[in-house]
């Protein structure tokens, strides 16, 4: 471990496309048992910071540190390693379309766990019965509606108990009250199992609802405007751009 | 009355505008109009509408426009009876502060779009010998037992691209030793040499026409949809859902596939030179009128080992190319519906063109070692 008990730890990242900066000097820590937020603008960079975070994309340069170790210059096999120490929901759920859901929560299990065919069935099963969705072991994506989708990708995030999981705009396209139940279910994870939670998002419902510690993208100076529990940002606002965005641009406190 | 009119007095352009409009149209007197308004003359433009009626999407481009040149010259238009929702869309218009992240560039230079074309080939080399190197690590690591590439998952791609694509390979291979057998016949009657079409058919077949079919059709079959769903899990994320699982994609998503179009290639080959010499049998027994034994006799008579085994490598090369291609081009494919579509043509067009290439290659190495 570094210095601080940071679970992942980000120092001056730099994140961008070729000649193109998205953020520039990006530092930032995220604690154990966290429900952090990446908030921000759309265009800011928020999905790009997720990408970095999860090792999808390098950085233009600094280091994002996973458990003290660092994760952006790691071998393959120590980045594989602690991938699989993460969970990540994807905005579509982005459950492979070719397998039932039990077979898509079940295929990080048959790769990375010894245990037998029966036992994979019945933690699938367990991790679909978590989520809601117990009775839809033999349903394929296409058969189910998106907030479910969400829900299986979810049970699949969790499939190996990670340490971490990441959440890429889990509230995009589902209805108020699929949106609150997905929410709630953030709320037990973290508590019942203590997983550190990060959620790219920017539903203010939601952010208000679960978040604990936060980051603001600012996609014009290309750096992090404030930082803290996002209902404090919401009573304290730093800055003008904060409090508009946590006030739907009606620049007042709620 | 016109309905869009301005007049110049002094200093002023004034605008009236009339009755409906709706689907405006009249270009000349729109440019007239911003060209007066541009005009270093003017200090003050006034927008009278209290003759407009109905007005649709047409005039609010056209004021809007206005309103972007009074802005530069930082006149302040004056509006008299200006509906409140067509002043609404202007402002809200105007008031967009977003500035793009990155400016375009739409104009290059000749030399611009050589370097860019130059630096593209560059770049696709470097990413196309680092899918072959790959995909050569991931079969190293399937033979030393340490992939992550599933039974089921070769299986499903054995059974997609094997028994599944024989009736087109049939139909296709009959059709190609039917037409060998009629062009072969025009020349060869001249002579009264038509017993010869059925060596000429199986000749043609066995040695490269049963392999350049079926690879020309596995790729547009096969190839095109290796590229279309691998870039569909592209587009859906399950690609990156992999990555982030510590799986890598090489293993479960390529591997199969290339392993399965390998296997399979020179399978189909083989049934493809069949049914080319079935197919020259059909106009040799029906239209040429030669006897069936005969036809038969001729035809096994003209095979000979080192044409059949020249076309069954010739179809596993073709397996490798078409599955490499169709991959490689899922892989890389972009993050929305275009870049499928175009990655799905680029995988047919490239392991046509790879195949051609492979072709003169083996040809040329036949030759020299003189089978």
């Amino acid at each position: 471990m570094t210095e601080s008990q940071a679970k992942i730890e980000a120092k001056d990242l730099n994140i961008g496309y070729g000649d193109f900066v998205l953020l520039k000097d990006a530092n930032f820590q995220i604690n154990e048992h966290d429900i952090f937020i990446i908030m921000g603008g759309s265009g800011c960079g928020k999905s790009s910071m997720l990408r970095v975070l999860t090792g999808l994309v390098k950085p233009l340069s600094g280091k994002v540190f996973v458990d003290g170790v660092d994760f952006t210059s790691a071998s393959v096999k120590t980045k594989n390693k602690i991938m699989q120490g993460n969970g990540i929901l994807y905005q579509s759920g982005a459950l492979f379309s070719s397998m039932t859901l039990a077979e898509n929560i079940a295929l990080p299990m048959q790769l990375y766990t010894e245990y037998s065919s029966s036992q994979i069935k019945e933690l699938a099963s367990l991790k679909l019965a978590l989520v809601g969705l117990a009775g839809f072991e033999d349903y394929y994506p296409s058969e189910i509606s998106g907030g479910m989708k969400k829900r299986a990708g979810l049970a699949r995030a969790l499939a190996l108990d990670p340490e971490i999981v990441y959440f890429d705009e889990p509230s995009a396209g589902l209805d108020p009250v699929s949106s609150k139940l997905l929410d709630d279910l953030i709320l037990d994870i973290n508590q019942t199992l203590g997983t550190t939670i990060v959620i790219v998002t920017h539903e203010l419902s939601s952010i208000f609802a679960v978040g604990n510690n936060s980051i603001f993208l600012d996609g014009e100076t290309k750096s992090i405007l404030a930082r803290g529990n996002p209902n404090e940002l919401l009573k304290n606002p730093p800055n003008e751009k904060v409090l508009q965005f946590l006030t739907r641009g009606e620049g007042k406190n709620a | 009355m016109k309905k869009i009119k301005f007049d110049i007095e002094k200093d002023n352009l004034i605008l009236s505008i009339n009755g409906d409009i709706l689907l405006y149209d009249d270009n000349e007197n729109k440019q007239k109009l911003y060209n007066a308004a541009q005009n270093d003359k003017i200090t003050k433009i006034v927008i009278d509408a209290t003759q407009l009626q109905q007005w649709d999407s047409s005039l609010v481009a056209i004021i809007f426009e206005l309103a972007k040149i009074a802005l530069k010259r930082n006149i302040k238009p004056e509006k008299i009876n200006f509906p409140v929702g067509l002043d609404r869309l202007i402002n809200l218009a105007l008031s967009v502060d977003r500035k793009p992240a990155q400016i375009l560039e739409n104009k290059k230079t000749f030399l611009e779009y050589v370097g860019d074309w130059g630096v593209s080939v560059y770049n696709g080399f470097n990413k196309g010998t680092d899918f072959l190197k790959q995909s050569w690590q991931a079969l190293k690591r399937l033979l030393s037992g340490k992939s992550v590439m599933r039974g089921i998952d070769l299986s499903f791609a054995l059974e997609d691209c094997g028994y599944k694509a024989i009736p087109i390979v049939t139909l296709i291979s009959f059709m190609v030793g039917l037409i060998l057998a009629f062009v072969g016949a025009v020349q060869l009657k001249t002579f009264g040499a038509q017993i010869y079409v059925a060596s000429l058919v199986t000749i043609g077949m066995t040695r490269i026409m049963g392999a350049i079919m079926t690879g020309i059709i596995m790729a547009g079959r096969t190839g095109a949809s290796y590229a279309a769903t691998i870039g569909t899990m592209q587009v859906n994320e399950e690609v990156d859902a992999l990555k982030t699982m510590g799986i890598n994609p090489v293993d479960f998503l390529v591997l199969p596939r290339m392993l399965a179009l390998t296997v399979t290639m020179p399978i189909l080959t083989m049934w493809a030179d069949f049914m080319g010499m079935l197919g020259g049998g059909f106009v040799g027994v029906t239209m040429l009128g030669i006897p069936m034994q005969k036809y038969w006799d001729m035809s096994v008579s003209a095979i000979t080992m080192d044409n059949f085994l020249v076309g069954i490598f010739h179809g596993l090369v073709f397996g490798i190319v078409t599955a490499i291609c169709g991959c490689y081009y899922g892989v890389h494919c972009g993050r929305n519906a275009d870049s499928v579509g175009l990655a799905t043509t680029k995988a047919v067009v490239a392991s046509i063109v790879w195949m051609i290439v492979m072709t003169g290659i083996i040809t040329v190495a036949c030759e020299v070692i003189g089978i």
